[in-house]
């Protein structure tokens, strides 16, 4: 009988391991029951996703897509999947921010807490990582990879498979920072997962696996992005096209490059060392065992300062191409903004401590950061200047593109002088952690990154489409992110002196009600300008014929406007050469045209799936590694690793365009195939 | 400096349009065979892995003496057996420099060998580092046993683990060449992953004297 009992509890705990073995550490609580709000959530996007996906079968789009988007390698098609990408994840991250704003209002009037600290802890995290890694770092991405191949005359990028794969990749990261919403729980430790916070110890959950594992997946996307387009401008740009006659976007893409291959393998190294403290029983950044969890601190810095100025120089060179179109002048000061740019470049390494003065490192070394901060808004300095010299005497045409930079040069100052005064030390011990730094960074990277994007996507959406954005829905949309954007954050600026410090869901005292109050306002006008810019985008779909447009349309300077709306996939079915700075000005002071005949065969990359079959396996992969489920994890590891394999056996990679057909799409006789 | 916005016109007029492949084209070129930019592209790859190793390197500097009331290098290195592996990995990177040489001579017979023997020399490598591992596990000093162990294991791991891909590249890049012949494709792979096997020797000099020397002689 006793033998009995023992072997059915025997059978029962194998049964269990086995269970365990197949299942890892997913079980039926995963799913959000416990919380109405993210159960409503999960139910409304899993029957959007459903209707998405069933008018996509239905309409018989889905070889369409897989075929022209989703497989090809034309930098110009990944370029568009970056950018709508990023403006989905930008919807996600805004709902997180609306989130926010209301519940800090209500709770700080006393009237209801209704997110729960841990949730309301995940809800900023999310924000955070959301919107610097899958809304402004896409976008940017987005605008290189479009932009920087037709202003240097190129046919595609340096490695157009890579190209794919690096956004698949990057794509990967938001499937599992995605599903973390409804399977599980994400990070609730701030967007830089600081241990000993986020170790083992203090955060159990399969939360920062989520946020280790999706940005470690998507950050090798973005090194591997970065490698590509350095390669592109070192080698691939127009003959005659020099270094100092490379339009301004392209240098500020090659220096952004340069600082992302020089900063992500940081953060890979830095992600991967708090990896192993969760996953191997590491100490690296524990607090016993002789780990050190200031060393995290001081690495992801690393990484993270010059993160900034990836997000902000190709905004700057964004903004250096539409002052001069639409002034109608060349750049004031073209070299002293290629060397503030290279400056910028070096400087922005010598900076990190800043971010943790309060560490305690001592008064020199404070000092010298605090130094080295102030030096970096000379250069930024310069560049305002040279923008406010190029529209001095110059006939400014008020096109959408132009007024987004107008609201830019205003905005981006006041937070750039916010900065200046946090990197004076003594003042950064009473402002550190509070909303006063919130404010500040949300004013350079709204007022700088956020314009610049909206900026760039009304100077270039002709380009890219044939027809022009509704200036009217631009406008709206305009107003309500500048308005609603000082309307949210002035507040904060006040609060923060106050001495109100960030990450707070619960208040003992109703006094800052008013100021949160505000704060809640100005993001529900930010969302008027959210909704506009969708709006706009629709209307102007809508109105394709009536906003149609050529080439050419805002009489710009630079080599992209000298081939078709839209472009052609191979560009240019002749090389541009390159005589001066602004090589399309210049072409059009001569009068140049393009040759009628004459055409050669062209050489072009095929399109392929291995980018998006390798990025689903390492999404499986990390998927399992969140949550324990070994054997899948090996079997996605093996799978990509084959597959990679495999992939390298394919000698057939590219082919020739004929010349006739060249010929026929050149000559209007045929439409560039889409 | 900057150009002039008026430049003079050249002799026979500007040319505004032409044909130029070379700048033009993406860097998987069938038939010309000129240098394109894959090199320069696994350079400067190669020099984010070296960052990578920068921070492993300036971790062991940080936390290599936290040894946790545990072992400490001198208790647990066997400098002779490093020595050897070490010799291993060195011969390997001076026999992929014969397989390049004799590449450069179109005998693709003595660049198989060359390579079957720096395959087999990094075969060694690997050999004797899973064995001192095992010699570490075995003694108590796993990667968690403290912070300066957790910096060792991950830093000569990592470099082991490329070593490790290097011979799976090794291996497969051997068959394509015997499937395809010294190709432009396969003649640039084999120098990708030359520069890759140098540079994985480059890292392992820095391991050896930064930890393994260092640490037995303090």
């Amino acid at each position: 009988m006793a033998t009995e009992t023992a072997s059915s509890a025997h059978t029962f705990a194998d049964a269990n391991n086995a269970v365990h073995w197949f299942w890892g550490k997913l079980g039926w609580d995963i799913f959000p029951f416990y919380d109405p709000l993210i159960l409503g959530t999960f139910i409304v996007t899993v029957l959007l996703a459903i209707s998405v996906a069933g008018l996509v079968l239905y309409k018989g789009w889905l070889p369409y897509l897989w075929n022209e988007w989703l497989t090809s390698v034309d930098h110009k098609k990944i370029g568009i999947m970056y950018m709508i990408l990023a403006t989905v994840m930008l919807i996600r991250g805004f709902a997180d921010a609306v989130l926010m704003r209301i519940h800090q209002a209500l709770a700080s009037a006393g009237i209801l807490e209704f997110l729960p600290g841990y949730h309301y802890d995940q809800v900023f995290t999310a924000h955070g990582v959301i919107m610097i890694f899958f809304v402004a770092m896409p976008f940017i991405t987005g605008f290189m990879n479009y932009i920087m191949p037709l202003q240097i005359g190129a046919r595609d990028v340096a490695f157009p498979f890579l190209n794919n794969f690096s956004f698949w990749l990057t794509l990967s990261g938001v499937v599992l920072i995605m599903l973390s919403l409804f399977v599980g729980e994400f990070a609730a430790t701030g967007w830089l997962a600081f241990p000993p916070l986020s170790g083992l110890e203090f955060s159990p959950g399969v939360g920062v696996d989520y946020y280790l594992w999706s940005l470690n997946i998507a950050g090798i996307g973005t090194t591997l992005s970065g490698i590509n387009l350095i390669v592109t401008i070192v080698k691939m740009r127009a003959p005659g096209m020099t270094w100092m006659k490379l339009p301004i976007f392209t240098w500020s893409t090659l220096v952004t490059n340069i600082l992302i291959v020089a900063s992500f393998p940081v953060l890979t190294a830095t992600l991967a060392l708090l990896t192993a403290d969760r996953y191997l029983g590491t100490h690296f950044f524990t607090n016993d065992m002789g780990g050190n969890p200031m060393m995290y601190i001081n690495l992801i810095w690393i990484w993270g300062h010059p993160e900034v100025y990836i997000l902000i120089l190709p905004i700057f060179g964004i903004f250096s191409e539409i002052v001069p179109t639409f002034t109608q002048k060349r750049l004031f000061g073209y070299t002293s903004m290629v060397y503030a740019l290279c400056v910028i470049m070096i400087l922005s390494y010598l900076v990190w401590l800043h971010h943790f003065f309060t560490m305690g490192a001592g008064a020199d070394v404070n000092s010298f950061f605090g130094i080295t901060t102030m030096i970096i808004s000379i250069p930024t300095g310069a560049k305002l200047f040279n923008w406010l010299f190029t529209m001095y005497k110059g006939r400014i045409r008020f096109e959408l593109p132009m007024m987004w930079t107008l609201a830019f040069m205003v905005t981006f100052t006041i937070g750039g002088m916010t900065g200046v005064l946090l990197a004076v030390p003594p003042a950064d011990y009473v402002l550190h952690n509070s909303l006063f730094l919130v404010a500040h960074f949300h004013n350079v990277i709204i007022g700088g990154v956020v314009f610049g994007v909206f900026a760039g996507i009304t100077y270039w959406w002709p380009k890219a489409f044939g027809f022009h954005l509704d200036k009217f829905w631009g406008k709206v949309s305009l107003f309500g992110w500048v308005v609603g954007f000082y309307v949210a954050f002035m507040p904060l600026y006040i609060l923060g002196l106050m001495g109100v410090t960030r990450r707070l869901s619960t208040f003992e005292d109703t006094f800052y009600a008013v100021y949160f109050v505000a704060a809640a306002i100005g993001v529900f006008l930010i969302a008027v300008g959210v909704i506009a810019f969708v709006i706009q985008i629709v209307v102007s779909i809508k109105n394709r014929d009536a906003l149609a447009c050529d080439g050419d349309p805002w009489n710009g300077r630079t080599l992209e406007w000298a081939t078709t709306s839209p472009p052609p996939y191979y560009n240019f079915a002749f090389s541009p050469r390159v005589y001066a700075l602004d090589a399309w000005h210049h072409m059009k002071e001569h009068g140049a045209t393009a040759p009628k005949d004459g055409f050669v065969p062209i050489h072009m990359p095929k399109s392929t799936a291995t980018g998006i079959v390798l990025a689903g396996m390492m999404t499986v992969m990390g998927f399992a590694l969140v949550w324990h489920i070994w054997w899948l994890a090996a079997a996605g590891f093996i799978g990509s690793l084959a597959y990679g394999i495999f992939h390298t056996f394919n000698y057939d990679r590219d082919y020739h365009v004929p010349a006739d057909e060249v010929r026929m799409i050149e000559t209007g006789q045929s439409q560039p195939a889409e | 400096m900057s150009t002039p916005a008026h430049p003079p016109v050249p002799e026979g007029g500007f040319d505004f349009f032409v044909v130029d492949t070379d700048h033009q084209d993406h860097a998987d070129h069938d038939t010309t065979g000129h240098e394109t930019g894959t090199v320069l592209g696994f350079w400067i790859y190669l020099m984010s892995d070296c960052l990578i190793f920068g921070i492993l390197f300036a971790v062991y500097a940080v936390l290599g003496q936290n040894y946790a009331a545990g072992p400490s290098p001198a208790d647990l290195f066997e400098i002779e057996k490093i020595l050897l592996a070490t010799a291993f990995l060195l011969f390997s990177s001076i026999t992929y420099g014969f397989a390049v040489i004799n590449m450069g001579q179109k005998n693709q017979t003595g660049m198989m060998l060359w390579l079957a023997i720096t395959g087999l020399f990094g075969m060694g490598f690997l050999v004797m580092e899973v064995l001192e591992f095992e010699h570490l596990w075995h003694l108590g000093a796993g990667p968690g046993a403290s912070a300066f162990l957790s910096s060792f294991w991950f830093l000569v791991g990592t470099h082991g683990l490329h070593v490790a891909t290097g011979m799976i590249w090794l291996i497969v890049l051997m068959i394509q060449i015997q499937k395809h012949g010294l190709t432009p494709e396969n003649t640039r792979r084999v120098l990708c992953l030359s520069m890759f096997w140098h540079f994985l020797d480059l890292i392992w000099i820095g391991v050896f004297s930064f930890v393994y020397l260092t640490g037995v002689l303090l």
